[in-house]
């Protein structure tokens, strides 16, 4: 029997020892079993026994992708190669359904003299000028904060920071981007506090602020939330560190935490156990795909972290007794992280290190194949020298294992005892495991014999590339064609009071302090701008004020209705968000949580999505420098909204000249940039929470005005002329309005020009709508607007600036007083307004 | 001469940038104090910053009592040397028996990071001396374990002797007794404090400025001696 038609039976049990190792998916088991029965495999094992029967199939890997194996090696591979190989070559390494799409990011990338380092690294690095670089990078945690919210969650913060840490960056921030199932459904009861307090507890330990994200709640997410972390760091000009072992001869040291038997094998197969849990947990059948799928676009990345793989047979394969048996989601420890990350700076600072990769994804398998890929070459590993938290952890286990708080370094033989100085300082446990060589093979011994002996490339550079099939989804036709124009709509005053405090109050766009108040968003002294604002802002540098700004923006909705049309949206409002700051966007990262690319529907949202992210960013002038992709985020056969979450990084040369959302002052000018489309109210906040309609057309992107949007609030703010700036967004201008009265406490009177004709003098092509069109002009959700409270005595300034840009410009009322007024609609006291917005979350969790 | 201020640096400290930030603001010199050395280098007060202190392990501080420059920053203490702990610092101070009571897990059980309004009740402390008693102010607080505890015979004495040195206002964020956010020892030259100053030093980047106080009160106190 040939080792594929072998292996390709599925319970693979009480066979031979290899069939032992396929039953127990327990890679310590795994290793004692096969060491019980056949001994230790190794590279004479393999090329002795041929026809060895192997688990290809439950480590994820197919038929086709196993005979590569054996062709790239000549031989059947070892249980350690095999290890490895399932690693590399799972979704979550090696992109191999999304490389085809992702490639597009470098091809249409605008030309930027900003970007440092691009796609293929950990993390894209942005020149900020002054000297500085910062390094930025968002990536999903989905799939293990479902099963374990509390640690999936606080794991995907630590894998984050690790990836910036690893680019030679100090992490100086994280936003975390989350989604997740109704807010008053039992298991989001479970889900999201868990996620919250596993961030709570790793950011705030970790001493980074985390200065915003997102919240949002849909039925799609039921069973598969969203949990997609940001981090950013910063560096002088050539402080860069690369992941590239080489110079011959230089050491291999292994340090941080010891490698425990947690998270073995999460980039290809432990999803099964992780469903054992999950149907326990959750009473939900198994899904039909599941895990995350993570890296750097275009490349895998070591620091993505836990990922149960794709299935390429439906429906979990618990083996007998291996149940749970170890967690799939790794434990973190945020108090060593911190450690870790004192201690790399030292080790940066005193030119210690020569290369360095943080270890996360299929662990010392693709630290050190990726290393010795991007360098001389060859590298020798003996893995007997691993520190272990488990003495019976064999090899491929070891190789498997993803414990967190680990890093890789390169270090020149004379630098190595100093640098075992400097982890001793910080009390980081350090270990040389081997060196570079220059044999152009990835050798790793056990005990002095030789089990891995491969072309690292062929693991971490030549994974298979599949161009799946994509077909439109058979109801995108119907979808569209469900216009919201055909949902009743107010029209009188009361109505539409009552439809902006329903708004306020669903918990999509309902005050977030229940969640932000548990991260420490003071910490380091420099965070300028914090969640609820529409962006981050950072000071980077306390002399010459010089700061960056972030946001990340998604909507799994328009993207439904058109994930091209509905990545650029996400695109433009982040962008819209960072220019609402003041700050210039600069580049571009994104975390593209989707469903199972083995159907072709899926494929067709992610060809279609990547599409729109890649033009929308050369319409813009801000490149993609990275990001991550999530697949197989669907429960039994339903897969979630197509979710891409956009982060846009921008500069800003004063952080003292900040625009907030808030209205702090009466007496100042309101008017509304941009211009608004009747009826854009496909996918709106008004729909989904009013009617629950999902249909029709998402709003327009209008890149062209997003860019002269940005360009005059950047200009305002540098000239002083605005008191405050609020992009529109979900729930369109009568939801901003609020936020914006309540962020300052200031209320405000408005006309809208529909409501009466004559009054609100109007520039520019500014108001399409019909008079009375009161419900258009408040809930429309037309790309490219924002709100903003002009300074008394910088009008006439500001009025000659937005003149200039060709922008529509309508004038809607001044700040002041303790209510929001919109003239012959309604009056909301703030104080209704706040408990309207404030109450849910508590209500909800308590 | 500038007064100097050490900055305890515990593995898992993480406001030790922002409280020597806080000293330079208010006109003294931060000096960095390393837990691993018995040496205070001279310094003429010295601040443990917030954190999470060898991973706060087994207990919020107890771990740090023990390291090496404790065991020189408690006897000085005693002898009259300025502490000022904040947060964590706080906890390490009463886990070192240089303040009495202990802090506790916030009464929602989850870490709580908010502007709250305090009352200064003791304008008299060496860290105190720019307020007046009475006065309001807003700095931050952000901790999962900040409400404080004391046998009543203990609180007793802390009313009695006034060396509660800041309240809540508008009632405890965090379930601590008597709304106490921060106290002092007897005498009145250690103080530990909840929420955190060096948070509030001006509008950009914190409520305001009125966490400065703390600092520039030390600083002038020094200068005077």
């Amino acid at each position: 029997m040939t080792g594929p038609s072998a292996a390709s039976d599925q319970d693979g049990a009480g066979q031979d020892g290899a069939g032992q190792d396929s039953a127990s998916q327990d890679g310590a088991g795994q290793d004692s079993a096969s060491q019980d029965s056949a001994g230790q495999d190794s590279v004479a094992r393999a090329a002795a026994t041929p026809q060895r029967r192997q688990p290809f199939d439950e480590l994820g890997l197919t038929a086709a992708e196993y005979e590569r194996i054996r062709q790239i090696l000549g031989r059947r591979p070892t249980d350690a190669e095999l290890a490895i190989y399932s690693g590399m070559w799972s979704e979550h390494c090696s992109y191999k359904s999304s490389k085809v799409h992702l490639r597009q990011f470098a091809e249409k990338a605008p030309e930027s003299a900003a970007l440092l380092a691009g796609i293929g690294q950990q993390a894209g690095v942005v020149d900020i000028g002054q000297g500085y670089a910062v390094t930025f990078k968002i990536e999903s945690h989905n799939h293990p904060s479902y099963v374990e919210p509390y640690q999936g969650a606080a794991t995907g913060v630590g894998g984050i920071v690790r990836d910036i840490l690893a680019m030679g960056a100090r992490p100086v921030a994280v936003m975390d981007a989350l989604r997740f199932g109704p807010a008053d459904a039992p298991d989001t009861r479970r889900v999201l506090p868990g996620v919250v307090g596993g961030i709570s507890f790793y950011g705030n330990c970790l001493g980074l602020p985390n200065i915003g994200g997102e919240l949002a709640f849909d039925a799609c997410y039921a069973g598969n939330p969203l949990v997609n972390a940001l981090c950013v760091g910063v560096m002088r000009h050539g402080d860069m560190k690369d992941a590239a072992a080489h110079g011959p001869g230089n050491q291999v040291i292994l340090f941080g935490s010891g490698t425990g038997p947690d998270g073995i094998g999460g980039a290809s197969v432990l999803a099964s156990a992780s469903f054992g849990k999950k149907e326990e947990l959750t009473g939900d059948g198994p899904p039909a795909a599941g895990g995350e799928t993570a890296g750097g676009n275009g490349r895998p990345s070591a620091g993505s972290r836990v990922a149960p793989g794709p299935r390429l047979a439906p429906g979990p394969r618990l083996a007998p007794g291996s149940a749970a048996k170890r967690p799939s989601v790794q434990v973190g420890d945020p108090f060593m992280e911190k450690l870790l990350v004192e201690c790399c700076l030292e080790l940066y600072a005193a030119g210690l290190v020569s290369a360095i990769q943080d270890l996360g994804a299929a662990g010392i398998s693709c630290a050190a194949t990726e290393l010795a890929a991007a360098g001389t070459g060859g590298m020798r590993v003996r893995l007997d020298a691993v520190p272990v938290r488990d003495a019976s952890l064999g090899p491929a286990a070891i190789l498997r294992s993803e414990s967190q708080e680990r890093m890789m370094a390169v270090a020149r033989p004379p630098d190595v005892a100093a640098f075992l100085g400097v982890c001793a300082k910080w009390g980081v446990p350090a270990t040389v495991i081997g060196e570079v060589t220059g044999t152009g093979r990835m050798e790793m011994t056990w005990h002095g014999e030789l089990i891995v002996d491969m072309p690292p490339g062929s693991a971490a550079d030549d994974g298979p590339v599949y161009h799946r099939p994509m077909a439109r989804p058979a109801d995108q036709d119907a979808l569209a064609a469900a216009d919201p124009a055909t949902l009743a709509r107010p029209g009188d005053g009361p109505g539409l009071r009552a439809a902006l405090l329903s708004l306020l109050g669903s918990p999509g766009l309902a005050d977030k302090s229940w969640v932000t108040e548990q991260y420490d968003r003071y910490v380091r002294g420099n965070t300028v701008l914090a969640s609820p604002q529409d962006a981050g802002l950072l000071r980077i540098d306390e002399q010459t004020h010089l700061g960056v700004a972030l946001a990340t923006d998604g909507n799994g909705r328009y993207c439904r209705l058109d994930p091209y049309a509905g990545t650029q949206l996400a695109l433009a409002e982040a962008y819209r968000n960072v220019a609402a700051t003041g700050a210039r966007p600069l580049a571009v990262t994104n975390c593209l949580n989707f469903g199972s690319p083995e159907e072709p529907a899926v494929m067709w949202q992610f060809a279609e999505a990547t599409a729109g992210l890649a033009d929308g960013c050369a319409a813009l002038g801000v490149p993609v420098t990275g990001g991550n992709v999530s697949f197989y985020n669907q429960t039994r056969g339903s897969a979630i909204h197509p979710t891409p979450v956009v982060g846009v990084l921008g500069v800003h040369d004063d952080v003292r000249r900040r625009l907030s959302i808030g209205f702090g002052a009466a007496g100042a000018k309101i008017l509304l940039l941009g211009r608004t489309r009747p009826g854009e109210l496909g996918g709106s906040a008004w729909a989904h929470v009013m009617h629950g309609h999902l249909g029709g057309r998402p709003p327009r992107p209008d890149l062209d005005a997003e860019r002269a949007l940005a360009g005059v609030l950047i200009a305002a703010a540098a000239d002083g002329l605005l008191a405050a700036a609020h992009d529109l967004s979900e729930g369109g201008l009568a939801v901003a309005l609020a936020e914006s009265c309540l962020s300052g406490g200031v209320g405000c009177r408005v006309m809208l020009p529909g409501a009466s004709r004559g009054q609100g003098a109007s520039r520019g092509p500014g108001n399409d709508l019909g008079p009375g069109d009161r419900f258009g002009y408040l809930f429309s959700e037309s790309a490219a607007r924002a709100i903003v409270a002009v300074r008394p005595g910088a009008e006439q300034a500001f009025d000659a600036l937005a003149d200039a840009s060709g922008l529509a410009v309508q004038a809607l009322g001044a700040t002041g007083g303790d209510s929001l007024l919109v003239d012959g609609c309604f009056e909301i006291p703030l104080a209704e307004l706040a408990a309207a917005q404030a109450g849910p979350l508590p209500a909800l969790f308590g | 001469m500038r007064a100097r201020v050490g900055v305890v640096t515990f593995p898992g400290s993480l406001d030790d940038a922002d409280a020597a930030r806080a000293v330079t603001r208010a006109g003294g010199e931060p000096v960095p104090l390393w837990h691993g050395e018995r040496d205070l280098h001279g310094v003429d007060a010295v601040i443990l910053p917030g954190g999470f202190s060898y991973g706060d392990y087994l207990r919020c501080g107890a771990i740090a009592r023990f390291s090496p420059v404790m065991t020189e920053l408690v006897p000085a203490a005693r002898a009259g040397l300025p502490v000022l702990g904040i947060c964590n610092g706080f906890q390490i101070l009463c886990e070192a028996g240089l303040l009495p009571g202990a802090l506790t897990r916030n009464a929602a059980r989850r870490f709580t990071c908010r502007d709250v309004p305090l009352r200064v009740e003791n304008a008299n402390t060496p860290w105190t001396r720019h307020y007046t008693a009475g006065e309001r102010i807003v700095i931050p607080l952000k901790s999962g374990e900040g409400a404080y505890v004391a046998d009543p015979g203990t609180l007793a004495e802390l009313e009695a002797a006034g060396q509660v040195v800041v309240r809540y206002e508008n009632g405890s964020p965090n379930g601590s007794t008597a709304n106490i956010a921060g106290i002092c020892g007897d005498p009145c030259h250690v103080v530990g404090l909840m929420p955190h100053p060096e948070h509030a030093l001006d509008e950009l980047t914190g409520p305001g400025s009125d966490g400065l106080g703390f600092f520039a009160s030390v600083i002038s106190v020094l200068a005077a001696t």
